[in-house]
């Protein structure tokens, strides 16, 4: 078969589960719903293997294939196919968002076992993954946009997973509704330069961008800020990134597949796909180079402070969506996708044991309330390591060569470049710090009484259930997690997911080792055109991996003593530099500043139509008045309506005689 | 005979049937009144169906003696239903229709 009947399939597999979980919601019990999904997800990651091996059989020169299912809209102008583009970069999308989803899939038939909405979930997941394998093989940008907003509703469903939790549906709300924004942007973006180029298709695009742009012509310019829009909202960049913390609030699984590995990086992809335009609006391209690198520092400093795990690790990947933004935006594509690959690795693997860790407490997310786990975990303690040394960029874990490949090649583009190089640096301590931070507050220091209980062999369990940001009580309900806890010293699934994760973590980095670039190789007829695809002339590169090297084990460090060794230094830091850590821990006020700039005035503006344009212009005037009018003018006619015959009578007699008088008076 | 005798008769009876139909409370009356003009337009239309030598005119006036049977009828049975329910015989009592 050819490669592209191999990526239909790969994103029929996926749609048919969604749909066959769906219909069986009555029938399917215990864990079967579970199993249908990730065999779904299984089947498709099969098929993008073979779809990776059927690409590989062609010419370099030929693999950038193009497949037409049917036409949405063929008419005067508007070429809108229901197409997918099967080319090196799409192929390299679907191993790692179905290779992914099918391992995260594989935890949650365990982690979500003992939920009420277990069949539901899995639904939602792999209608996720669909969507998601609908973006990244999208031909054209009515297909692109398409699996853009299906992306944005799946995360919708799922972080609202838990209906009855008020913090959860105000999270899925925000999400949402900053997506859509991003989505505007994309639209708009997208007609921009389908009103010069006059075609949807991204092949015919980008063939035709050089001749009909010059380059940074403002309306390209335009066009280009506008779909950084759609990416930054859609990959939790300042200041669209307010959602992604929030978003923690759906179940742990949701938060490793939507919101580390898969959906957050689309806005990657896109600025990836979209290069031949960026690389012609080079003043976009820097907007997007400079929101990466401010995103990566402050995500960074924020993680530093705030005490929730998901919402430090959360931060976290706001942070390395940082870099890679960062990267394809100035022309590191390779990189920032090899980036994006590793992190899906390890970071998936970080929030699934981070998943494993709430479970043993209980729901509890407070890193103040941890500690010690180190014993009781023996199995989620060296997956949480695995994945900070990657995370941190130990060598020769996997995220130390992706990080200093996108730094090293941001760089080399020269100029003010050599600026986001240091500040990425500086970031990469912090990764190194907050992660550690992390992981030393959770695992080292006395053990809390849910440590010692799992010690003992007994899971820790409460009587209450409760809501992990207000203590709420809940019940076990469906809209509520489910009783049980799974973690992974207990589940053979979750540990099998992990286990192939950490691998990867730990392995990862071969796929582009320096001077190998297997991955560099395999991209080449992507961005073979490219203006900045220039096989290595990287000048520092062994200085750059030192660096890397040294400054992690240096955040390492610093942690160590902070947390480890002086615990009591935190708090002394804290004390001193409080304003800093005020900034910190109100995430520099992004929520506030969106909440008086934005929320407020449109809230005011709808009490304002609601109270005063509603009530008084629409109710009052133009409903009240055309009543008034019909009232006026039926009691005008109903006074005609005596109900004497006699009145009427004489009307009519009165009616004849003046018309025979008429007739009298004309002949 | 002219036709203006039998013209002028028929506008007589008419006038006489109107006036019966506008002053009258008794819908008998008033059915009595209203057959009054039936019958003067139907004097009318043969008279002028003798004038012409036309029988156009004479089918008119038997259809309107049909159509007079038929409201006579219904007229007569309204009445009548009035009468069993116990409400007045009295059109200017009966006005529940007014607006």
């Amino acid at each position: 078969m050819s490669a592209t009947t191999w990526a239909w399939l790969v994103l029929a597999f996926p749609l048919a589960g969604t749909v066959v979980i769906a219909l069986g919601w009555r029938t399917l019990s215990g864990r079967s719903a579970g199993w249908i999904g990730t065999a779904a997800i299984a089947a498709a990651f099969a098929c993008a293997v073979a779809c990776f091996i059927s690409i590989q059989s062609h010419a370099p020169d030929h693999r950038v294939l193009t497949s037409t299912l049917w036409d949405y809209a063929n008419t005067v102008g508007v070429d809108a196919r229901l197409t997918i583009l099967v080319d090196p970069l799409s192929v390299l999308m679907i191993l790692v968002v179905s290779g992914v989803s099918a391992l995260i899939h594989l935890y949650s038939v365990s982690y979500m076992a003992s939920d009420r909405g277990y069949v539901r979930f899995f639904s939602y997941l792999n209608f996720f993954v669909f969507s998601m394998l609908l973006l990244v093989l999208g031909g054209n940008f009515v297909v692109l946009i398409v699996g853009w907003a299906f992306v944005g509703a799946a995360s919708y469903l799922l972080i609202s997973f838990w209906y009855r939790r008020r913090t959860a549906t105000a999270a899925g709300i925000k999400a949402f509704v900053i997506n859509v924004v991003g989505d505007v942007g994309l639209v708009l973006g997208t007609y921009f330069i389908f009103k010069h180029t006059g075609t949807l298709d991204f092949e015919k695009t980008f063939h035709s961008v050089r001749d009909v742009f010059y380059s940074n012509q403002p309306d390209l310019v335009a066009g280009c800020i506008l779909l950084l829009l759609g990416a930054f909202a859609k990959s939790a960049q300042i200041p669209l990134h307010t959602w992604l913390p929030d978003a923690m609030e759906g179940p742990t699984p949701v938060s490793a597949l939507i919101h580390a590995a898969t959906m957050v990086t689309a806005g990657v992809y896109l600025i990836a796909r979209l290069h031949p335009l960026f690389e012609q609006a080079p003043a976009a391209a820097d907007v997007g180079a400079v929101v990466g690198c401010l995103t990566l520092l402050v995500a960074g400093t924020i993680a530093l402070a705030v005490t929730d795990l998901k919402r430090v690790i959360a931060y976290s990947t706001m942070s390395q969506i940082g870099y890679m933004i960062m990267g394809v935006s100035s022309g590191a594509y390779v990189a920032g996708l090899f980036h994006l690959m590793t992190h899906a690795f390890f970071k998936a693997l970080l929030f699934m044991a981070a998943g494993s860790i709430i479970a043993a407490m209980a729901g509890e997310q407070s890193l103040d309330r941890m500690g010690g786990f180190r014993r009781a975990m023996p199995f989620t303690f060296p997956a949480m390591l695995i994945g900070g040394l990657a995370l941190s960029g130990i060598p020769p874990l996997s995220g130390y060569f992706s990080k200093d490949q996108v730094l090293l090649d941001v760089a080399n583009r020269g100029g003010w470049h050599w600026a986001l190089y240091v500040l990425g640096y500086l970031g990469a301590l912090l990764t190194a710090v907050y992660t550690f931070r992390m992981i030393f507050r959770a695992f080292w220091g006395e053990p809390v009484a849910e440590a010692r209980e799992l010690e003992q062999g007994h899971l820790h369990h409460v009587e209450t259930p409760f809501n992990p940001a207000t203590d709420e009580p809940e019940d076990t309900d469906v809209g509520f997690p489910g009783p049980d806890h799974h973690i992974a010293e207990r589940e053979g699934s979750m540990r099998g997911a992990m286990a192939i994760l950490a691998v990867l973590a730990v392995v990862g980095g071969v796929f582009q080792l320096p001077k190998v670039n297997w991955l560099e190789h395999f991209l080449e007829p992507a961005f073979g055109d490219s203006r900045y695809f220039n096989p290595p002339t990287q000048g520092p590169l062994a200085v750059s991996l030192v660096i890397g090297g040294v400054i992690g084990v240096l955040g390492i460090a610093i942690a160590y003593q902070v947390w480890v060794r002086r615990p009591g230094t935190a708090a002394e830091v804290r004390e001193r530099l409080s304003p800093v850590y005020l900034l910190f821990v109100n995430k520099w006020y992004f929520d506030d500043l969106i909440d008086i700039a934005f929320v407020r005035p449109t809230a005011w503006v709808g009490r304002f139509a609601q109270q005063t344009f509603e009530r008084v212009f629409v109710d009052g005037t133009l409903v009240g008045g055309a009543t008034a009018v019909v009232r006026a003018g039926s009691a005008a006619v109903r006074a005609a309506q005596t109900g004497f015959v006699r009145y009427y009578a004489g009307l009519l007699i009165l009616g004849l005689a003046a018309v025979s008088l008429y007739f009298l008076l004309q002949s | 005979m002219n036709i203006g005798w039998y013209l002028v008769v028929s506008a007589f009876v008419f006038c006489i049937g109107a006036a019966g139909v506008l002053t009258r409370r008794n819908p008998i009356v008033i059915l009595l009144c209203l057959e009054l003009m039936l019958n003067a337009a139907n004097l009318a239309l043969i008279a002028f169906s003798r004038m012409w030598g036309n029988a156009q005119g004479q089918i008119f006036a038997l259809i309107v003696i049909v159509v007079a049977a038929c409201e006579v009828a219904v007229g007569l049975g309204l009445i009548v239903a009035i009468y069993r329910r116990r409400l007045p015989i009295d059109v200017d009592e009966l006005r529940e229709l007014q607006g």
